[in-house]
Protein backbone atom coordinates (compact mmCIF):
# COMPACT_ATOMS: atom_id res chain seq x y z
CA UNK A 1 0.00 0.00 0.00
CA UNK A 2 1.57 3.27 -1.10
CA UNK A 3 -1.17 5.67 0.00
CA UNK A 4 -0.80 7.02 3.47
CA UNK A 5 -3.36 8.39 5.87
CA UNK A 6 -2.60 12.07 6.33
CA UNK A 7 -1.06 13.33 9.51
CA UNK A 8 -1.33 16.78 10.99
CA UNK A 9 1.52 19.04 9.89
CA UNK A 10 1.22 21.46 12.75
CA UNK A 11 0.40 20.83 16.38
CA UNK A 12 0.08 23.23 19.29
CA UNK A 13 0.05 22.30 22.97
CA UNK A 14 -3.56 21.50 23.72
CA UNK A 15 -5.15 23.83 26.25
CA UNK A 16 -8.18 22.27 27.93
CA UNK A 17 -8.79 25.53 29.74
CA UNK A 18 -9.74 27.29 26.54
CA UNK A 19 -12.58 25.50 24.81
CA UNK A 20 -14.02 26.42 21.41
CA UNK A 21 -16.71 23.74 21.34
CA UNK A 22 -18.28 22.54 24.60
CA UNK A 23 -19.37 19.36 22.85
CA UNK A 24 -15.72 18.23 22.78
CA UNK A 25 -15.51 18.38 26.58
CA UNK A 26 -18.93 16.81 27.06
CA UNK A 27 -18.11 13.86 24.79
CA UNK A 28 -14.58 13.44 26.16
CA UNK A 29 -16.00 13.21 29.69
CA UNK A 30 -18.68 10.83 28.61
CA UNK A 31 -16.21 8.53 26.86
CA UNK A 32 -13.89 8.56 29.87
CA UNK A 33 -16.79 7.79 32.23
CA UNK A 34 -17.86 4.93 29.97
CA UNK A 35 -14.37 3.39 29.87
CA UNK A 36 -14.31 -0.38 30.39
CA UNK A 37 -12.16 -3.43 29.67
CA UNK A 38 -13.28 -6.94 28.68
CA UNK A 39 -11.48 -8.40 31.72
CA UNK A 40 -14.20 -6.84 33.90
CA UNK A 41 -16.93 -8.94 32.29
CA UNK A 42 -17.30 -12.51 33.67
CA UNK A 43 -17.32 -14.16 30.25
CA UNK A 44 -16.42 -17.58 31.68
CA UNK A 45 -19.94 -17.78 33.09
CA UNK A 46 -21.05 -18.31 29.48
CA UNK A 47 -19.07 -21.52 28.93
CA UNK A 48 -21.97 -23.76 29.91
CA UNK A 49 -24.40 -21.79 27.77
CA UNK A 50 -22.01 -21.92 24.80
CA UNK A 51 -22.18 -25.71 24.84
CA UNK A 52 -25.97 -25.62 24.54
CA UNK A 53 -25.60 -24.06 21.06
CA UNK A 54 -25.50 -26.36 18.04
CA UNK A 55 -22.21 -26.51 16.06
CA UNK A 56 -23.89 -24.38 13.34
CA UNK A 57 -24.98 -21.78 15.89
CA UNK A 58 -21.49 -21.69 17.37
CA UNK A 59 -19.95 -21.23 13.94
CA UNK A 60 -22.42 -18.44 13.11
CA UNK A 61 -21.61 -16.69 16.37
CA UNK A 62 -17.87 -16.87 15.76
CA UNK A 63 -18.23 -15.58 12.21
CA UNK A 64 -20.36 -12.68 13.38
CA UNK A 65 -17.74 -11.78 15.96
CA UNK A 66 -14.79 -11.96 13.55
CA UNK A 67 -16.79 -9.67 11.24
CA UNK A 68 -17.24 -7.21 14.09
CA UNK A 69 -13.55 -7.55 14.95
CA UNK A 70 -12.63 -6.50 11.42
CA UNK A 71 -14.82 -3.39 11.56
CA UNK A 72 -13.45 -2.38 14.95
CA UNK A 73 -9.93 -2.90 13.67
CA UNK A 74 -10.62 -0.69 10.65
CA UNK A 75 -12.13 2.01 12.83
CA UNK A 76 -9.39 1.86 15.47
CA UNK A 77 -6.39 1.65 13.21
CA UNK A 78 -7.51 3.79 10.27
CA UNK A 79 -10.96 5.33 10.64
CA UNK A 80 -10.81 7.40 13.79
CA UNK A 81 -7.18 8.31 13.12
CA UNK A 82 -7.96 9.52 9.60
CA UNK A 83 -10.40 12.07 11.04
CA UNK A 84 -7.72 13.79 13.13
CA UNK A 85 -6.25 16.03 10.37
CA UNK A 86 -9.73 17.39 9.59
CA UNK A 87 -10.55 18.30 13.19
CA UNK A 88 -11.89 21.80 13.77
CA UNK A 89 -10.47 22.08 17.30
CA UNK A 90 -7.50 20.51 19.14
CA UNK A 91 -9.95 18.92 21.58
CA UNK A 92 -11.71 17.20 18.71
CA UNK A 93 -8.34 15.65 17.80
CA UNK A 94 -8.01 14.35 21.35
CA UNK A 95 -11.53 12.86 21.25
CA UNK A 96 -10.60 10.91 18.09
CA UNK A 97 -7.58 9.41 19.83
CA UNK A 98 -9.91 8.25 22.59
CA UNK A 99 -12.30 6.78 20.02
CA UNK A 100 -9.42 5.02 18.22
CA UNK A 101 -8.20 3.43 21.45
CA UNK A 102 -11.66 2.24 22.47
CA UNK A 103 -12.15 0.66 19.03
CA UNK A 104 -8.96 -1.31 19.68
CA UNK A 105 -10.40 -2.36 23.07
CA UNK A 106 -13.55 -3.52 21.29
CA UNK A 107 -11.55 -5.47 18.71
CA UNK A 108 -9.58 -7.14 21.49
CA UNK A 109 -12.70 -7.97 23.49
CA UNK A 110 -13.91 -10.37 20.78
CA UNK A 111 -10.68 -12.26 21.21
CA UNK A 112 -11.45 -12.48 24.94
CA UNK A 113 -14.80 -14.02 24.08
CA UNK A 114 -13.13 -16.49 21.70
CA UNK A 115 -10.40 -17.54 24.08
CA UNK A 116 -13.02 -18.12 26.79
CA UNK A 117 -15.42 -20.15 24.68
CA UNK A 118 -13.61 -21.73 21.71
CA UNK A 119 -10.66 -23.86 20.66
CA UNK A 120 -7.65 -22.42 18.83
CA UNK A 121 -8.61 -24.27 15.68
CA UNK A 122 -12.16 -22.87 15.74
CA UNK A 123 -10.77 -19.39 16.25
CA UNK A 124 -8.34 -19.74 13.34
CA UNK A 125 -11.11 -21.06 11.10
CA UNK A 126 -13.37 -18.13 11.95
CA UNK A 127 -10.63 -15.58 11.22
CA UNK A 128 -9.90 -17.33 7.92
CA UNK A 129 -13.59 -17.05 7.06
CA UNK A 130 -13.47 -13.30 7.76
CA UNK A 131 -10.64 -12.91 5.25
CA UNK A 132 -12.42 -14.98 2.62
CA UNK A 133 -16.01 -13.68 2.89
CA UNK A 134 -16.45 -11.28 -0.05
CA UNK A 135 -19.30 -9.25 1.46
CA UNK A 136 -17.45 -8.65 4.68
CA UNK A 137 -14.29 -7.68 2.83
CA UNK A 138 -16.30 -5.42 0.55
CA UNK A 139 -17.87 -3.44 3.35
CA UNK A 140 -14.52 -2.88 5.00
CA UNK A 141 -13.01 -1.86 1.66
CA UNK A 142 -15.79 0.61 0.76
CA UNK A 143 -15.28 2.45 4.01
CA UNK A 144 -11.47 2.23 3.88
CA UNK A 145 -11.46 3.86 0.45
CA UNK A 146 -13.11 6.95 1.88
CA UNK A 147 -10.69 7.14 4.76
CA UNK A 148 -7.89 7.48 2.21
CA UNK A 149 -9.83 10.14 0.30
CA UNK A 150 -9.44 13.89 0.61
CA UNK A 151 -12.96 14.97 1.49
CA UNK A 152 -13.36 15.57 5.26
CA UNK A 153 -17.16 15.51 5.06
CA UNK A 154 -17.28 12.26 3.10
CA UNK A 155 -14.88 10.66 5.56
CA UNK A 156 -17.21 11.59 8.41
CA UNK A 157 -20.23 10.21 6.55
CA UNK A 158 -18.44 6.89 5.97
CA UNK A 159 -17.31 6.82 9.58
CA UNK A 160 -20.78 7.54 10.99
CA UNK A 161 -22.36 4.90 8.75
CA UNK A 162 -19.78 2.41 10.01
CA UNK A 163 -20.35 3.31 13.67
CA UNK A 164 -24.14 3.55 13.49
CA UNK A 165 -25.15 1.12 10.74
CA UNK A 166 -22.56 -1.44 9.63
CA UNK A 167 -22.08 -3.03 13.04
CA UNK A 168 -25.71 -3.97 13.46
CA UNK A 169 -25.95 -7.05 11.28
CA UNK A 170 -23.48 -8.43 13.84
CA UNK A 171 -24.87 -6.88 17.03
CA UNK A 172 -28.20 -8.53 16.30
CA UNK A 173 -26.96 -12.02 17.20
CA UNK A 174 -25.78 -11.50 20.80
CA UNK A 175 -29.04 -9.59 21.44
CA UNK A 176 -30.92 -12.56 20.01
CA UNK A 177 -29.03 -15.02 22.25
CA UNK A 178 -29.57 -12.75 25.22
CA UNK A 179 -33.33 -12.66 24.57
CA UNK A 180 -33.25 -16.46 24.81
CA UNK A 181 -31.19 -16.32 28.03
CA UNK A 182 -28.03 -17.55 26.25
CA UNK A 183 -24.52 -16.05 26.36
CA UNK A 184 -25.84 -13.33 28.66
CA UNK A 185 -22.40 -12.18 29.85
CA UNK A 186 -21.20 -11.90 26.28
CA UNK A 187 -24.32 -9.81 25.61
CA UNK A 188 -23.40 -7.54 28.52
CA UNK A 189 -20.01 -6.93 26.92
CA UNK A 190 -21.59 -6.25 23.51
CA UNK A 191 -23.97 -3.75 25.11
CA UNK A 192 -20.93 -1.83 26.34
CA UNK A 193 -19.62 -1.75 22.77
CA UNK A 194 -23.02 -0.64 21.46
CA UNK A 195 -23.11 2.19 23.97
CA UNK A 196 -19.64 3.36 22.92
CA UNK A 197 -20.50 3.20 19.22
CA UNK A 198 -23.60 5.27 19.91
CA UNK A 199 -21.48 8.06 21.41
CA UNK A 200 -18.98 7.79 18.53
CA UNK A 201 -21.69 7.98 15.87
CA UNK A 202 -23.37 10.88 17.64
CA UNK A 203 -20.12 12.85 17.94
CA UNK A 204 -18.79 12.25 14.43
CA UNK A 205 -22.27 13.01 13.07
CA UNK A 206 -22.31 16.25 15.05
CA UNK A 207 -18.89 17.29 13.72
CA UNK A 208 -20.13 16.44 10.23
CA UNK A 209 -23.03 18.85 10.69
CA UNK A 210 -20.67 21.56 11.97
CA UNK A 211 -18.57 21.03 8.84
CA UNK A 212 -21.64 21.27 6.59
CA UNK A 213 -22.39 24.73 7.96
CA UNK A 214 -19.13 25.97 6.48
CA UNK A 215 -19.75 24.92 2.87
CA UNK A 216 -21.94 26.18 0.03
CA UNK A 217 -25.49 25.06 -0.60
CA UNK A 218 -24.27 23.28 -3.73
CA UNK A 219 -21.70 21.32 -1.76
CA UNK A 220 -24.30 20.45 0.87
CA UNK A 221 -26.53 18.97 -1.79
CA UNK A 222 -23.61 17.00 -3.23
CA UNK A 223 -22.81 15.58 0.19
CA UNK A 224 -26.43 14.68 0.85
CA UNK A 225 -26.69 12.83 -2.48
CA UNK A 226 -23.40 11.11 -1.76
CA UNK A 227 -24.60 10.03 1.72
CA UNK A 228 -27.71 8.36 0.38
CA UNK A 229 -25.79 6.70 -2.47
CA UNK A 230 -23.22 5.33 -0.07
CA UNK A 231 -25.94 4.13 2.29
CA UNK A 232 -27.66 2.28 -0.57
CA UNK A 233 -24.38 0.71 -1.65
CA UNK A 234 -23.59 -0.40 1.88
CA UNK A 235 -27.17 -1.50 2.46
CA UNK A 236 -27.23 -3.80 -0.58
CA UNK A 237 -24.00 -5.35 0.59
CA UNK A 238 -25.36 -5.68 4.15
CA UNK A 239 -28.40 -7.54 2.85
CA UNK A 240 -26.11 -10.02 1.07
CA UNK A 241 -23.92 -10.36 4.13
CA UNK A 242 -27.00 -10.91 6.31
CA UNK A 243 -28.23 -13.71 4.04
CA UNK A 244 -24.74 -15.28 4.01
CA UNK A 245 -24.74 -15.44 7.76
CA UNK A 246 -28.29 -15.90 8.90
CA UNK A 247 -30.11 -17.91 6.21
CA UNK A 248 -28.95 -21.16 7.82
CA UNK A 249 -30.81 -20.28 11.04
CA UNK A 250 -33.79 -18.56 9.40
CA UNK A 251 -33.21 -15.16 10.98
CA UNK A 252 -32.30 -13.03 7.93
CA UNK A 253 -35.66 -11.22 7.69
CA UNK A 254 -35.61 -10.35 11.36
CA UNK A 255 -32.04 -9.05 11.06
CA UNK A 256 -33.02 -6.86 8.09
CA UNK A 257 -35.61 -5.01 10.17
CA UNK A 258 -32.87 -4.28 12.67
CA UNK A 259 -30.67 -3.00 9.81
CA UNK A 260 -33.42 -0.63 8.62
CA UNK A 261 -34.01 0.67 12.11
CA UNK A 262 -30.30 1.38 12.57
CA UNK A 263 -29.84 2.87 9.11
CA UNK A 264 -32.49 5.42 10.09
CA UNK A 265 -30.60 6.23 13.25
CA UNK A 266 -27.32 6.58 11.35
CA UNK A 267 -29.00 9.10 9.03
CA UNK A 268 -30.36 11.01 12.01
CA UNK A 269 -26.88 11.16 13.53
CA UNK A 270 -25.87 12.94 10.33
CA UNK A 271 -28.83 15.31 10.62
CA UNK A 272 -30.87 13.71 7.81
CA UNK A 273 -34.42 12.41 8.01
CA UNK A 274 -35.04 8.69 8.51
CA UNK A 275 -35.37 6.85 5.18
CA UNK A 276 -36.96 3.47 5.94
CA UNK A 277 -40.71 3.59 6.75
CA UNK A 278 -42.01 2.16 10.02
CA UNK A 279 -43.48 -0.83 8.15
CA UNK A 280 -39.95 -2.23 7.72
CA UNK A 281 -38.37 -0.99 10.97
CA UNK A 282 -40.61 -2.94 13.34
CA UNK A 283 -37.76 -4.63 15.16
CA UNK A 284 -38.64 -7.81 17.04
CA UNK A 285 -39.64 -6.58 20.54
CA UNK A 286 -37.45 -9.26 22.14
CA UNK A 287 -34.39 -7.81 20.37
CA UNK A 288 -35.31 -4.25 21.30
CA UNK A 289 -35.84 -5.29 24.87
CA UNK A 290 -32.44 -7.06 24.94
CA UNK A 291 -30.93 -3.78 23.75
CA UNK A 292 -32.82 -1.52 26.13
CA UNK A 293 -34.95 -3.23 28.79
CA UNK A 294 -37.34 -0.31 29.26
CA UNK A 295 -37.83 0.72 25.63
CA UNK A 296 -41.33 -0.81 25.43
CA UNK A 297 -43.41 2.03 24.08
CA UNK A 298 -46.64 0.74 25.58
CA UNK A 299 -45.50 2.34 28.80
CA UNK A 300 -45.85 5.77 27.20
CA UNK A 301 -49.04 7.73 27.76
CA UNK A 302 -49.40 8.75 24.11
CA UNK A 303 -48.88 5.18 22.86
CA UNK A 304 -50.81 3.21 25.43
CA UNK A 305 -54.50 3.11 26.20
CA UNK A 306 -54.39 6.74 27.27
CA UNK A 307 -56.22 5.93 30.46
CA UNK A 308 -53.32 5.51 32.83
CA UNK A 309 -50.47 7.82 33.66
CA UNK A 310 -46.94 6.60 34.12
CA UNK A 311 -45.72 8.43 37.19
CA UNK A 312 -43.04 7.69 39.68
CA UNK A 313 -41.37 4.66 38.20
CA UNK A 314 -38.72 3.22 40.47
CA UNK A 315 -35.89 5.50 39.46
CA UNK A 316 -33.42 7.17 41.75
CA UNK A 317 -34.06 10.88 41.32
CA UNK A 318 -31.66 12.09 43.99
CA UNK A 319 -28.38 12.14 42.10
CA UNK A 320 -29.12 15.42 40.33
CA UNK A 321 -28.43 18.92 41.55
CA UNK A 322 -31.98 19.68 42.71
CA UNK A 323 -32.89 22.57 44.97
CA UNK A 324 -36.20 20.96 45.96
CA UNK B 1 -33.07 28.00 0.89
CA UNK B 2 -29.57 29.00 1.91
CA UNK B 3 -31.05 31.79 4.00
CA UNK B 4 -33.41 29.37 5.71
CA UNK B 5 -30.53 27.01 6.47
CA UNK B 6 -28.40 29.84 7.76
CA UNK B 7 -31.24 30.94 10.03
CA UNK B 8 -31.66 27.37 11.18
CA UNK B 9 -27.95 27.12 11.92
CA UNK B 10 -28.20 30.29 13.96
CA UNK B 11 -31.01 28.79 16.03
CA UNK B 12 -29.21 25.47 16.30
CA UNK B 13 -26.19 27.00 17.88
CA UNK B 14 -27.76 30.07 19.35
CA UNK B 15 -28.45 30.57 23.02
CA UNK B 16 -32.18 29.72 22.83
CA UNK B 17 -34.87 31.86 24.42
CA UNK B 18 -33.58 35.15 25.83
CA UNK B 19 -32.19 34.33 29.30
CA UNK B 20 -34.43 35.61 32.07
CA UNK B 21 -37.43 36.05 29.78
CA UNK B 22 -40.90 34.61 30.29
CA UNK B 23 -42.76 32.44 27.82
CA UNK B 24 -46.40 31.55 27.29
CA UNK B 25 -45.52 28.56 25.09
CA UNK B 26 -47.22 25.28 26.04
CA UNK B 27 -44.08 23.42 24.98
CA UNK B 28 -40.66 24.03 26.49
CA UNK B 29 -37.56 22.07 25.53
CA UNK B 30 -33.84 21.75 25.89
CA UNK B 31 -31.57 20.87 23.00
CA UNK B 32 -27.78 20.84 23.09
CA UNK B 33 -25.61 22.14 20.27
CA UNK B 34 -26.18 18.90 18.37
CA UNK B 35 -29.73 20.15 17.77
CA UNK B 36 -31.53 16.78 17.66
CA UNK B 37 -34.36 17.79 19.99
CA UNK B 38 -34.53 21.21 18.33
CA UNK B 39 -35.10 19.53 14.97
CA UNK B 40 -37.86 17.38 16.42
CA UNK B 41 -39.60 20.45 17.85
CA UNK B 42 -39.32 22.25 14.51
CA UNK B 43 -41.05 19.33 12.82
CA UNK B 44 -43.94 19.58 15.30
CA UNK B 45 -44.59 23.11 14.06
CA UNK B 46 -45.92 24.19 17.47
CA UNK B 47 -44.96 27.28 19.42
CA UNK B 48 -42.14 26.27 21.73
CA UNK B 49 -39.48 27.90 23.91
CA UNK B 50 -35.91 26.63 24.17
CA UNK B 51 -34.12 26.65 27.52
CA UNK B 52 -30.87 28.66 27.22
CA UNK B 53 -27.86 26.62 26.12
CA UNK B 54 -25.37 28.15 28.52
CA UNK B 55 -25.75 26.87 32.09
CA UNK B 56 -24.38 30.16 33.42
CA UNK B 57 -27.23 32.14 31.80
CA UNK B 58 -30.37 32.94 33.76
CA UNK B 59 -33.09 30.41 32.97
CA UNK B 60 -36.50 31.16 31.43
CA UNK B 61 -39.88 31.30 33.14
CA UNK B 62 -43.11 29.55 32.16
CA UNK B 63 -46.33 31.55 32.37
CA UNK B 64 -48.82 28.76 31.65
CA UNK B 65 -49.04 24.96 32.00
CA UNK B 66 -46.57 23.28 29.66
CA UNK B 67 -45.03 20.01 28.53
CA UNK B 68 -41.24 19.62 28.68
CA UNK B 69 -39.14 17.80 26.07
CA UNK B 70 -35.77 16.69 27.39
CA UNK B 71 -32.86 14.65 26.03
CA UNK B 72 -30.80 12.38 28.31
CA UNK B 73 -27.16 12.94 29.18
CA UNK B 74 -24.67 10.88 31.06
CA UNK B 75 -23.25 7.46 31.19
CA UNK B 76 -23.38 4.09 32.80
CA UNK B 77 -24.58 4.82 36.30
CA UNK B 78 -27.27 7.21 35.08
CA UNK B 79 -25.89 9.95 37.30
CA UNK B 80 -26.39 13.48 36.05
CA UNK B 81 -28.53 12.27 33.19
CA UNK B 82 -30.64 15.44 33.20
CA UNK B 83 -28.94 18.34 31.40
CA UNK B 84 -27.91 20.86 34.12
CA UNK B 85 -29.73 23.62 32.23
CA UNK B 86 -32.98 21.67 32.74
CA UNK B 87 -32.30 21.09 36.45
CA UNK B 88 -31.74 24.82 36.79
CA UNK B 89 -35.03 25.51 34.99
CA UNK B 90 -36.97 23.07 37.21
CA UNK B 91 -35.36 24.40 40.37
CA UNK B 92 -37.59 27.45 39.85
CA UNK B 93 -40.78 26.75 41.77
CA UNK B 94 -42.86 28.68 39.22
CA UNK B 95 -41.65 26.43 36.42
CA UNK B 96 -42.16 23.08 38.09
CA UNK B 97 -45.60 24.04 39.39
CA UNK B 98 -46.72 24.57 35.78
CA UNK B 99 -45.10 21.37 34.44
CA UNK B 100 -47.81 18.91 33.30
CA UNK B 101 -45.89 16.18 31.47
CA UNK B 102 -42.52 15.13 30.07
CA UNK B 103 -41.43 13.79 26.68
CA UNK B 104 -38.02 12.09 26.47
CA UNK B 105 -35.50 12.09 23.63
CA UNK B 106 -32.81 9.42 23.60
CA UNK B 107 -31.22 6.42 21.97
CA UNK B 108 -32.01 2.78 22.84
CA UNK B 109 -28.30 2.01 22.36
CA UNK B 110 -27.81 3.49 25.82
CA UNK B 111 -29.66 0.52 27.26
CA UNK B 112 -30.98 1.01 30.78
CA UNK B 113 -30.44 4.76 30.65
CA UNK B 114 -32.66 5.23 27.55
CA UNK B 115 -34.64 8.46 28.14
CA UNK B 116 -33.73 8.28 31.83
CA UNK B 117 -33.88 12.08 32.22
CA UNK B 118 -37.59 12.05 31.36
CA UNK B 119 -38.27 9.25 33.85
CA UNK B 120 -36.39 11.08 36.59
CA UNK B 121 -38.24 14.33 36.01
CA UNK B 122 -41.59 12.51 35.88
CA UNK B 123 -40.85 10.81 39.20
CA UNK B 124 -39.42 13.88 40.90
CA UNK B 125 -42.17 16.27 39.77
CA UNK B 126 -45.00 13.72 39.83
CA UNK B 127 -46.13 14.25 36.25
CA UNK B 128 -46.68 11.65 33.52
CA UNK B 129 -44.02 10.64 31.04
CA UNK B 130 -45.96 11.13 27.84
CA UNK B 131 -43.75 9.78 25.09
CA UNK B 132 -40.21 8.87 24.07
CA UNK B 133 -38.48 9.16 20.73
CA UNK B 134 -34.97 8.54 19.43
CA UNK B 135 -32.54 11.22 18.20
CA UNK B 136 -34.53 13.72 16.09
CA UNK B 137 -37.62 11.49 15.83
CA UNK B 138 -39.29 9.88 12.82
CA UNK B 139 -42.38 11.20 11.03
CA UNK B 140 -44.49 8.71 13.04
CA UNK B 141 -43.11 10.19 16.26
CA UNK B 142 -44.04 13.68 15.06
CA UNK B 143 -47.61 12.61 14.22
CA UNK B 144 -48.09 10.81 17.54
CA UNK B 145 -46.77 13.67 19.61
CA UNK B 146 -48.88 16.26 17.78
CA UNK B 147 -52.03 14.19 18.23
CA UNK B 148 -51.04 13.22 21.76
CA UNK B 149 -50.46 16.80 22.86
CA UNK B 150 -53.76 17.94 21.35
CA UNK B 151 -55.69 15.25 23.25
CA UNK B 152 -53.66 15.87 26.37
CA UNK B 153 -54.47 19.58 26.53
CA UNK B 154 -58.15 18.91 25.76
CA UNK B 155 -58.28 16.45 28.62
CA UNK B 156 -56.44 18.87 30.91
CA UNK B 157 -58.95 21.62 30.18
CA UNK B 158 -61.79 19.27 31.14
CA UNK B 159 -60.23 18.36 34.47
CA UNK B 160 -61.72 19.99 37.57
CA UNK B 161 -59.20 22.52 38.86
Amino acid sequence: MTEKVKLLHHVEAINWNRIQDEKDVEVWNRLVNNFWLPEKVPLSNDVQSWHTLTPEEQQLTMRVFTGLTLLDTVQGTVGAVSLIPDALTPHEEAVYTNIAFMESVHAKSYSSIFSTLCSTKEIDDAFRWSVENPNLQKKAQIVMDYYFGDDPLKKKVASTLLESFLFYSGFYLPMYWSSRAKLTNTADLIRLIIRDEAVHGYYIGYKFQKGLEQVSEEKRQEIKDYTFELLYELYENEVQYTHDLYDSVGLAEDVKKFLHYNANKALMNLGYEAMFPSSVTDVNPAILSALSPNADENHDFFSGSGSSYVIGKAVNTEDEDWDF
Amino acid sequence: MAAVQAADAAIMHGPGQQPGSSTDAALIYFSSASGNTHRFVQKLGLEAARIPLRTSDETIYALRPFVLIVPTYGGESGRNSIPPQVVKFLNEEQNRSLLRGVIGAGNTNFGTTYCLAADKIAAKCQVPRLYRFELMGTSEDVDRVKKGLEDFWTRQSQMPQ
